[in-house]
């Protein structure tokens, strides 16, 4: 079984220094760092096994095709879809959310329809959804988080009515880090005939996904939040909502038949990847996902429970320090941790902690409305990855102190 | 102390720290010691768009001289606000609006900071040069 020192060294960043400290990368939620095996495949793909994948019958075009379509059969296995007809691939997470709100929307979506989309969401599963409203004169309406950053679940049976058409909210929110509970929303909205979207961005990186069991309708996420390379991404649909959604874009690969007049459409899931998909791209999340399921199991999930444990008690012992997202029990916690301290701007913190090799993100983490919700012009969040391990967590922890007590 | 004293004095206090995180601490020093920004002033027109932080800067013309005060929610930027106020402060408008405020790069905060902190900084300088190009 493989220790975190094992993992740490397939990850070369994780070596690299900065103002000649060690760095201590805490910006995972933003993007992941990359392992040594996602980035020899890109370039395997890339320098020696180029070629464009479907439609040639030379060598190198069947083993890209077969790249390619291996990575469909991998993350089908990987979130228990039924099919690996039922995942699309698109250009990350906001591309899949976009797709949905376009295609679904165009399908299923008209004057006087509702769209519930939680107050927690990123920009990405928010923004979409405001501009099919507008398009269609549909409405908009929000699933409120409480203070403690838990959603109102409760209040989820009288906001659906049978004008939702769809439910949009993610299994983790990349401010709060608290595990929603996602199988419970699917099942209240599924009595109430609403199907639901789960923005799978942060829980692909910290959950076990089994979308069968959760019975979501779709999931989305992003290649590079769990060790793939940039530009890839992920939308599992059921097949029943994508054989019934129009195509989002024409192109290549997309259609069966092309007459000058109209064209028939090929079946899903190609039927939404017109054009060149990333070739090289894609296939990296076969050991990408694999490095994933390395992460969350065994000695490194016990090691990555403990550092979380332990940065949770103590930003919550930090006088001054206000917590977003606060779990009834830990577990419900990932380890995203996002919080304003009393008297010092975030952004402060931030550079502060930078000179100190330490990476973490400051400002509003593209979710305003939640910003609002809690009254902040921003907040600091250190998201931890698997890899970082409990002396870079005491670290982090000793530099915020220290860096506080400089502002203060 | 002329234009080219003041860059110089603040290029030579800044160099006296080879770590970065004394160059910081310096710039919470420094602003910690900005005067007293009249709450009623901070208004929209006084926001110096483009920061990640809000920042106000207020200016007044005297004998011919420009003199500028400024306030931040975050104290490195007003660190920052304030170094540009302790050299352009004092100056005629032609003065400030002929300057070409290269001493900012000579003492290597830009590549520290990040871009968008960087777009930050240059919207403090070419305020500071709007207000004098529209006093000169």
């Amino acid at each position: 079984m493989s220790t975190v020192s094992d993992i740490r060294a397939q990850f070369p960043q994780l070596s690299e220094k900065v103002y000649g400290k060690p760095l201590v990368y805490l910006d995972n939620a933003a993007t992941s760092l990359r392992p040594q095996s996602v980035v020899r495949l890109w370039e395997d793909l890339s320098l020696r096994h180029n070629a464009n994948v479907f439609r040639a019958v030379h060598k190198f075009s069947s083993e890209a095709t077969r790249f390619y379509e291996d990575a469909r059969r991998a993350v089908a296995a990987h979130i228990g879809a039924a099919s690996q007809r039922e995942i699309v691939f698109t250009s990350g997470d906001t591309a899949s959310l976009n797709l949905v709100a376009r295609c679904f929307g165009a399908a299923f979506v008209g004057p006087g329809d509702e769209i519930l989309v939680a107050q927690s969401e990123h920009h990405s599963n928010l923004v979409p959804w405001q501009m099919l409203c507008r398009e269609k004169g549909a409405h908009l309406k929000c699933l409120p988080v409480d203070e403690k950053g838990r959603l109102c679940v409760e209040m989820l049976p009288q906001m659906l009515s049978p004008r939702t058409k769809l439910l949009c909210v993610a299994d983790i929110s990349n401010v709060l880090g608290l595990r929603n509970p996602v199988a419970e929303i699917v099942r209240i909205a599924h009595e109430k005939g609403c199907p639901v979207l789960l923005d799978g961005a942060q829980g692909i990186v910290h959950e076990k996904v089994d979308v069968q069991a959760l019975d979501c309708d779709f999931y989305t996420f992003s290649g590079h939040k769990v060790y793939a390379s940039p530009g890839t991404g992920v939308l599992y649909g059921k097949r029943k909502w994508l054989e019934a959604m129009p195509p989002l874009m024409g192109g290549g690969e997309m259609i069966e038949n092309v007459a000058w007049e109209s064209s028939t459409y090929a079946a899903p899931p190609h039927k939404f990847e017109a054009g060149t998909p990333n070739i090289s791209g894609v296939p990296t999340l076969v050991p990408a996902l694999e490095m994933a399921r390395t992460l969350n199991s065994g000695e490194i999930a016990a090691q990555a429970g403990a550092v979380r444990d332990f940065v949770l008690d103590a930003l919550l012992a930090f006088p001054g320090l206000r917590l977003f997202g606060l779990p009834e029990r830990k577990s419900d916690k990932v380890p995203i941790f996002s919080f304003t301290v009393e008297g010092v701007h975030h952004e402060d913190l931030a550079l502060l902690l930078d000179k100190m090799g330490i990476a973490v993100r400051s400002g509003q983490m593209c979710a305003e409305p939640l910003m609002t919700r809690f009254g902040v012009t921003g907040m600091l969040r250190a998201s931890f990855a698997p890899y970082n391990t409990m002396a870079e967590a005491e670290y982090f922890v000793t530099s915020l102190k220290k860096a506080i007590d400089m502002l203060k | 102390m002329s234009l080219q004293e003041a860059k110089q004095a603040v290029i030579d206090d800044f160099s006296l720290y080879d770590e970065w995180l004394d160059k910081y601490e310096y710039l919470i020093e420094l602003g910690r010691g900005l005067e007293p920004f009249d709450e009623s002033h901070k208004t929209e027109d006084r926001l110096i768009k483009g920061c990640q932080s809000r920042v106000w800067l207020d200016w007044r013309l005297e004998d011919g001289k420009l003199w500028f005060t400024a306030d931040s929610d975050a104290i490195i930027t007003k660190g920052i606000i304030s170094l540009l106020i302790s050299v352009y402060s004092g100056r005629t408008p032609a003065e400030i609006a002929g300057d070409d405020f290269a001493f900012v790069g000579e003492i290597g905060l830009q590549e520290n900071l990040s871009p968008t902190r960087v777009g930050g900084l240059r919207s403090m300088m070419d305020t500071i040069r709007k207000i004098a190009k529209q006093n000169a």
